[in-house]
């Protein structure tokens, strides 16, 4: 049976769901944003090296973040208010290992993956049984519980955070000090995540995701069980942001449960509007701008969010489909 | 001496619930009857308090202070809506959202340029500055007895409202259809801009009312918006009595939470571990039991719409 059956053809996202009009462009933005991605530290010899290459670092790490979340709200029309919770998850198990002497990274990553994995299924599981306004609430409240249990973990740093002794090690070495070292590391793990969400988006599974998105009904009418695929989506969506924890961890050398709060679960959520919801490079490019520009306006004045909250407010009133749209990736 | 301890707690508890009660109620029926997400509605109560603490640093009382605070409130509840909320209604969700989470970045930041980073403080008014004995050797501030009075009244207030008069009665047909009250010929915009005008007011009221007992500063109204939340969706959004059970239930869980964790830990832990095991436990309380009661309602206790 073809997808096309079931979804009206002339909704915006037909053309989603279908083979794009023009195929060939639609990875010319993509290969783009990546072959800049993997030409700044050279261009970033020309100038001032570690400030760029922390800049951009943290770029990527927001776009891992903000690629998974756009998964969930792009593709399966869940929208989370607490993913920012995974992130958390994911930089404090590097902390919390890290503090106890355990610095490999393979097995801050498992432990990592493991966490974000059962918080993931544990809140996914509840969550999911609600719809609409009240799953908003119920991840922006699972988060926040996340972030009430870093303040009170007084042995970690409680509300202060915790600094790492060192960044994760690979087979015993400190390679993730050199700094092109760890920004390579976070192309490689951004690009790994761009490709395996490619997968499943085009994959029978994201196709179904995306039925459910347009209509769970249907969906469920023509036998399939809308809970399990969202809930898979939400799993994955999360055990990605956990990975972002990792390396975020291991970018700033500190954790703190400020990394959980929902303001943070905002940030992200902009981010993917910002860059154009349900792409993907969207993502990625909403992550450039959403830094660049807080990084840029708290050059000139400390009272930067008075610009960047009506900013905020005018995208989502007037730049529909955002960055992305504008450029003609997206229908 | 532990049953007096209990006592105070209890009453905190209520207090903090009744709170929670105010700032709900509106953020409830705003919901309800417009299928609206107004995140912004905690920073109405941050501006409650601080309208409160400026007008009584100017007036030198806090009654001509929240006198002049609470329709300022308002005023200021109705020119968000018309300048950006009104433009929300007919967008899905997640718009909604990330708009009043930019008037909430826009309005922590402002209030920090307008009255400075540092938290004010609003003395409490010398007639309530004192305390009360309530039992043998037991001291309760009058100001915080006052707050549970004044939340009760409004409470009763709201209730009698919304269930014994006609436009209470277009609010609640509203909440669990508004299409069909609109088709009867009711203006339900107007309507809901006196119900938005309500609610803004109610949480510029309880940020007025705690700002004596809190300290005023940017962001206060963002936790309590999360807690205004939790307490909607655990008692079914659109529901005044749903908001009022469940703002006691938050109130007293967490306040009783964070002080009898860590003693009933003591009971199977050493000391030191149930200590800190309690406190981190106890302020998870109310996510856990949001998450308890959304498991087996996932609408809520008491769900206006069918």
């Amino acid at each position: 049976m073809s997808v096309n059956n079931f979804v009206d053809l002339d909704t915006p996202a037909a053309a989603a769901l279908g083979v794009p009009a023009r195929p060939g462009r639609v990875f010319v933005l993509p290969l783009v944003v990546f072959a800049l991605f993997a030409l700044v530290p050279l261009l970033a010899m020309q100038g001032p090296q570690s400030f760029i290459l922390a800049l951009v670092t943290r770029i990527m790490i927001l776009a891992l973040a903000a690629m998974s979340l756009d998964l969930l709200i792009g593709y399966g029309a869940m929208i989370s208010f607490g993913h920012a919770a995974f992130v958390g998850l994911g930089a404090y198990s590097v902390a919390i290992l890290s503090s106890h002497g355990i610095n490999d990274g393979f097995i801050q990553l498992g432990v990592a993956l493991a966490v974000s994995f059962l918080f993931a299924l544990f809140t996914g599981a509840i969550s999911l049984r609600t719809k609409g306004v009240y799953f908003i609430m119920i991840t922006l409240a699972f988060g926040q519980m996340l972030y009430f249990l870093g303040t009170s973990l007084a042995a970690y740093g409680g509300d202060d955070g915790l600094t790492l002794a060192s960044r994760s090690t690979l087979f015993g070495s400190k390679i993730l000090k050199n700094d092109i070292v760890l920004y390579y590391v976070v192309f490689g793990f951004l690009l790994g995540a761009y490709l395996l969400l490619r997968g499943i988006v085009a994959s029978r599974f994201g196709r179904v995701l995306r039925g459910i998105r347009e209509n769970p009904v249907r969906m469920e009418a023509i036998g399939f069980a809308p809970y399990r695929y969202q809930l898979t989506a939400y799993v994955i969506a999360g055990m990605i942001a956990g990975v972002s924890g990792c390396l975020l961890a291991n970018q700033t050398e500190f954790v703190s449960p400020a990394f959980t709060t929902w303001q943070r679960s905002g940030d992200l959520i902009f981010v993917i509007v910002l860059g154009g919801l349900g792409s993907l490079h969207g993502a990625i490019i909403g992550a450039a701008v959403f830094s660049l520009l807080a990084d840029i306006l708290s050059h000139y004045t400390e009272h930067w969010a008075l610009i960047f909250g009506p900013i905020l407010i005018l995208v989502v009133l007037y730049a529909r489909g955002g960055i992305g749209g504008l450029l003609g990736s997206k229908p | 001496m532990t049953l007096t301890l209990a006592l105070v707690q209890i009453l905190n508890g209520l207090q903090f619930g009744l709170i929670l009660f105010l700032i709900a109620a509106g953020l409830t029926l705003v919901f309800g009857v417009m299928d609206f997400i107004n995140l912004a509605h905690g920073v109405q109560y941050m501006v409650g308090a601080y309208f409160v603490a400026a007008f009584t640093a100017m007036t030198g009382s806090f009654l001509y202070g929240l006198a002049l605070a609470l329709p300022t409130a308002l005023a200021f509840g109705l020119l968000l809506e018309v300048l950006i909320f009104r433009h929300l209604y007919d967008r899905s969700h997640l718009d909604q959202v990330l708009a009043t989470f930019g008037v909430i970045i826009f309005l922590n930041q402002a209030v920090k340029f307008v009255w400075g980073a540092a938290p004010l403080n609003v003395p409490i008014p010398d007639a309530l500055s004192g305390t009360i004995e309530i039992t043998d050797g037991m001291l309760y501030p009058v100001y915080r007895l006052v707050i549970i009075a004044v939340g009760l009244a409004v409470g009763l207030a709201l209730y009698l409202v919304v269930n014994k008069t006609r436009l209470g009665m277009l609010v609640r047909a509203g909440a669990s259809n508004a299409a069909m009250v609109s088709a009867l010929g009711v203006n339900i915009r107007f309507l809901f801009t006196i119900v938005f005008g309500v609610g803004a007011m109610l949480a510029g009221f309880a940020g007025a009312m705690v700002a004596p007992i809190l300290s005023v500063e940017p962001g206060m109204g963002d936790n309590v918006l999360i807690l205004a939340f939790v307490v909607i969706v655990i008692g079914g959004i659109g529901s005044i009595r749903g908001a009022f059970i469940a703002a006691l239930l938050i109130g007293l869980v967490d306040t009783l939470g964070r002080f009898f964790a860590p003693t009933l830990l003591r009971v199977l832990l050493d000391p030191a571990t149930a200590s800190q095991t309690g406190r981190a436990i106890a302020p998870m309380l109310i996510y856990i039991l949001m998450a308890a009661v959304l498991f087996f309602r996932p609408s809520g206790l008491f769900p206006s719409k069918q």
